[in-house]
């Protein structure tokens, strides 16, 4: 498949190396250059400069022709932004969104996204090992 | 009418001002404090501290009586998150969008922002309007019904001057509605009415046909 990842931070950079291994054909975008120095010697992707709330940047990333999109930036503004122009305007098939604001995720989730709050995630996984 | 205002910069500040004079019921939002305070010392309490990209927040301050939802941080993504939470959950009949990027603007309305305000544009809009020379001029876009209202200007060189209105071929869907002679009042263009050298004529077209009204208004 083909993916493309917007946001190079510990979980975009860990993400990319690991489909990467599996085969996959990745991209990952960042704001930063040096956010790239989180992706291991091994990765064998595409890192691209450039900021992915612009349709023209997600063009040069090859957004038109991949099969998932995954936004995982610090911002769940941006990933909401970004995974609409993906949805809407290049109609990626697969869209996956990280929004760290549970309320914000659930009504992103009914308006169509598939979303993910890291937020109600952890705290859920953290109530059952201490619940036992 | 019940305004809501997202953004305490110099814009959001200068707007809060301006709604506020017009007898408006209007909130501003903002997440610094220290800006809140500064606001709240100068105009009472018509700020309140908390992020407008925020349902509960948004709850908070009675978002769903709103009549009005303006967004106006510099952040394009945090207007349109703000404005999608008012429209989606809250019901705003009227949401209205800051862009810094005028690219954004077909994508906003496609996600369900009404209107979208492009500051670029509208600068861009008026520095045309100032220079004499630039032959076509946008005046208005009626959204709704996918019409603009230009002006074109006739020059010395335009080789329809001299000829009557119904000599033009005008593109589909575009009528002269004025015409500003350089001399003289206003009048409204007839069949037989001949353009002369500074005319100035203010036509209704849509954005697909204003290239080829400006080229069957010049002659070319």
């Amino acid at each position: 498949m083909k993916i493309l990842i917007m946001g190079c931070g510990r979980v975009g950079a860990r993400l990319a190396s690991l489909l990467d291994s599996d085969g996959h054909e990745v991209t990952i975008l960042d704001i930063e250059t040096y956010s790239f120095r989180r992706l291991p010697p091994s990765f064998g992707g595409t890192a691209l400069y450039g900021n992915g709330i612009d349709e023209e940047t997600l063009k040069k990333a090859g957004i038109e022709d991949c099969d998932v999109f995954v936004a995982v930036t610090q911002g769940d503004n941006r990933n909401v932004m970004a995974c609409q122009i993906a949805k809407h305007v290049f109609n990626v098939s697969r869209v996956v969104c990280r929004i760290y604001d549970p309320l914000r995720e659930e009504m992103y989730a009914t308006l169509g996204l598939e979303t993910i709050s890291p937020t109600k995630v952890f705290s859920q996984l953290l109530r059952e090992k201490i619940e036992g | 009418m019940y305004i809501i205002v997202v953004g305490g910069g110099r814009l959001g500040y200068y707007l809060l001002k301006a709604l506020l004079k017009e007898g408006h019921e209007v909130l501003l939002l903002e997440k610094d404090a220290r800006i809140c305070k500064t606001i709240t010392d100068e105009l009472g309490s018509v700020c309140y501290r908390g992020d407008g990209c925020e349902a509960a927040t948004l709850a908070e301050v009675g978002t769903g009586r709103a009549d009005m939802f303006v967004a106006v941080t510099g952040d394009d993504e945090d207007n349109l998150v703000s404005c999608q939470v008012a429209k989606h959950k809250h019901n705003v009949p009227r949401t209205i969008c800051r862009l810094r990027n005028p690219q954004n603007a077909a994508l906003f309305k496609k996600l369900g922002v009404d209107v979208t305000i492009s500051t670029t544009d509208l600068i861009l809009e008026a520095i045309e309007r100032e220079v004499p020379t630039h032959p076509l001029t946008h005046l208005l876009t009626i959204d709704e019904k996918g019409l603009v209202v230009v002006d074109v200007k006739i020059s010395q060189e335009s080789a329809t001057v001299g000829k009557t209105v119904k000599e033009l071929s005008l593109p589909e869907k575009s009528n002269l509605a004025l015409i500003i002679p350089a001399q003289g009042g206003a009048r409204t263009p007839q069949a037989n009415t001949v353009l002369q050298a500074g005319d100035q004529i203010i036509a209704v077209t849509t954005p697909e046909s204003e290239e080829a009204l400006r080229n069957a208004l010049r002659g070319i």
